[in-house]
């Protein structure tokens, strides 16, 4: 039983079949990718694992039970975390505030424990505070802790949210295109950012447009090609596949 | 931390106490009771700021909760039990000690609840009824929120207006006071007026500081993430609608404690206090005090509250606050407390003035 099984996964805005009979499995402890040229259906795709978009037919299962049609906050309380693409941080809270969300589900003080305060509650309130700036260090953000998030400028702001998804420790990371926007310093950084964290042991899906970084990082990739799988493998298979090669190149290469 | 948020309470405690010894040493201690309702309007408008600001859902309806909780008061403290269950039913609450027998002024039996009763049910009918509305409608944003809250309130108003429990377009008079320990009642005595003014301030204080703390904590930030990005705080596993269905309960249970105590300290509500007027008039007050700014709303709550209770803004009473909001909203949506505010509105005074000095 692999750790998280996409299970031929379809979903159809209108007419259009965006992803259609997709099946792939995630093993853990490893980076996985999926690529595919514009409107292949990748960010359907990861919506749906991630609970963001109404399903239509497949499964989804995570650590051997279907998270398929969960809410959102209910697929975060399995352990999956995620990041966007066009990164969506709680702007008017500062960067701490904002990494201690992530630790919503390491913590349990609830509305009246909220209101009145005991030593527990502040105790549980202190360490969430203390992990979380571990966390920002952890992404170099210790010096703008109480800098508002939505003014940071964009490379911070994508530590940021890194920060506050790895601040839930969660055991399964939902990347999407985290290397958006980013120039080839940064890039070279996430890549090793993305490393160290398969190597604290979590699993990382990704679904990325820049070639370099997931050639570089990934164990495994899924290629997808108007809402198909078309091939699947370590790296240097894909590079060598001619199927993705046309449809990267054009078919006048092949 | 620490110092920072018990320092402002216990300086509001002192200047409450100050106001107090102040006016009743120089005999203007009738305004003590300008400033008991005060207290009590601004505990709907801390609610609704807690609700509007940190989870960011607009209620146009928050007055029908004020008068839900008030109505309870006064339909159960008052002696027309008698219209709500047959006399066997009151016989058994009697026996129970659910309900006090007594004689009105004419000498027939009168039957009432206890206060800590009525209490209790005006509370529990406000959280039944917002979790009622609170469910369907928290699914809306923005305007069809305000819609739907809007909607809701204008059925109450109806409800109170037309039927006879309620005392229709009368209202209901001569409610009791409530005993709140021997001796001591909420109620327009004016023997009480201080005791009044005291409990009054102390259940607004101590309402802020449960609000300050709950915005501190966890749950605080939840709300101003789902604020933030609704999509990204589920991401984080927070039970977004759950969230918001809570915070709507308790500020509406907030706005029924203010409702409930004030026809206590009146003697009587009619069902003005459930009009849209008065629910425009909450959210403007928030408006003006700033949109999470518990502080502001609490000062901008009790001094306008107090204004329009003393008859200052006379017969344009309502527009006033209608004028407030319009202003706000094109100036300082951010609430008058912020640097940015008060920059504009200089700068706009400054440009009104320019061609008439000129």
């Amino acid at each position: 039983m692999a750790f998280l099984e996409i299970k031929n996964l379809s979903r159809s805005f209108g007419g259009l079949r965006a992803v259609e009979n997709v099946s792939f499995n995630v093993e853990k402890g490893l980076i996985k990718a999926v690529i595919g040229p514009n409107g292949a259906g990748k960010t359907t795709l990861f919506n749906l694992v991630a609970g963001a978009l109404e399903p239509h037919s497949g499964d989804v299962i995570f650590k051997g039970r279907s998270i398929y049609g969960l809410p959102t906050h209910r697929i975060a309380w399995r352990g999956i975390s995620r990041t966007y693409q066009n990164i969506k941080l709680f702007n008017d809270m500062t960067v701490l505030e904002n990494i201690m969300v992530g630790r919503h589900r390491k913590s349990r003080a609830g509305f009246l424990r909220a209101m009145v305060p005991l030593p527990g509650t502040r105790r549980e309130e202190r360490e969430s505070a203390e992990k979380a700036a571990g966390f920002a260090s952890l992404l170099g953000l210790s010096d703008v802790l109480d800098a508002r998030a939505g003014g940071l400028d964009f490379g911070r702001q994508r530590a940021v949210e890194f920060a506050r998804a790895l601040a839930s420790e969660p055991e399964l990371l939902l990347l999407d295109e985290p290397a958006a926007g980013l120039n080839i310093h940064e890039t070279l950084e996430l890549a090793d950012l993305i490393r160290k964290i398969r190597d604290m042991g979590i699993t990382v899906l990704l679904i990325e447009h820049d070639m370099s970084l997931v050639m570089d990082i990934s164990d495994e990739i899924a290629v997808l090609s108007y809402g198909v799988k078309i091939a699947e493998g370590p790296p240097k298979d894909i590079q060598k596949n001619p199927e993705v090669i046309s449809v990267y190149l054009g078919d006048d290469n092949a | 931390m620490k110092i920072s948020s018990h320092l402002p309470v216990a300086l509001l405690g002192a200047i409450v106490v100050l106001f107090q010894v102040l006016m009743s040493a120089t005999g203007t201690d009738y305004l003590l009771i300008q400033l008991t309702m005060s207290a009590y309007y601004a505990l709907v408008v801390l609610g609704l700021c807690l609700l509007m600001g940190y989870a960011g859902q607009i209620s146009m309806g928050h007055a029908a909760f004020f008068a839900l909780g008030g109505y309870t008061a006064a339909v159960l403290s008052t002696n027309n039990l008698t219209q709500l269950f047959s006399a066997g039913v009151l016989e058994w609450l009697v026996q129970k000690g659910l309900i006090i027998l007594s004689t009105d002024a004419y000498g027939a039996a009168a039957y009432r609840a206890p206060a800590w009763l009525s209490l209790g049910t005006a509370v529990l009918i406000t959280v039944a009824v917002s979790f009622a509305i609170g469910i369907p409608v928290l699914r809306l944003k923005g305007h069809y929120l305000a819609m739907a809250t809007l909607g809701f309130g204008t059925i109450l108003y109806r409800i109170f207006l037309g039927t006879r429990i309620f005392g229709e377009a009368d209202g209901i008079s001569a409610v009791r006071p409530c005993e709140i320990l021997p001796g001591l009642f909420v109620g327009g005595d004016p023997s009480q007026r201080v005791f009044n003014y005291y409990f009054a301030w102390i259940l607004l204080i101590g309402a802020l500081v449960l609000l300050l703390n709950l915005v501190r904590s966890r749950v605080g930030r939840a709300l101003r993430a789902i604020h933030g990005s609704e999509e990204a705080a589920g991401a984080m596993g927070i039970d977004t609608a759950r969230y918001k269905l809570n915070i709507f309960v308790i500020s509406a249970v907030f706005a029924a404690l203010g409702g409930y105590f004030m026809t206590h300290f009146n003697g009587g509500i009619g069902p003005s206090e459930a009009g849209i007027m008065k629910s425009v008039r909450y959210v403007a007050i928030v408006a003006v005090g700033g949109m999470a700014n518990l502080w502001g709303c609490l000062l901008m709550g009790v001094v306008l509250n107090f204004l329009s209770l003393r008859g200052y803004f006379g017969s344009y009473d309502d527009a006033v606050f209608g004028a407030l909001l319009i202003i706000i909203m094109a100036l300082a949506p951010e609430g008058i407390f912020r640097k940015e505010s008060i920059s504009r509105i200089k700068e706009l005074t400054r440009r009104l003035s320019w061609p008439f000095w000129k």
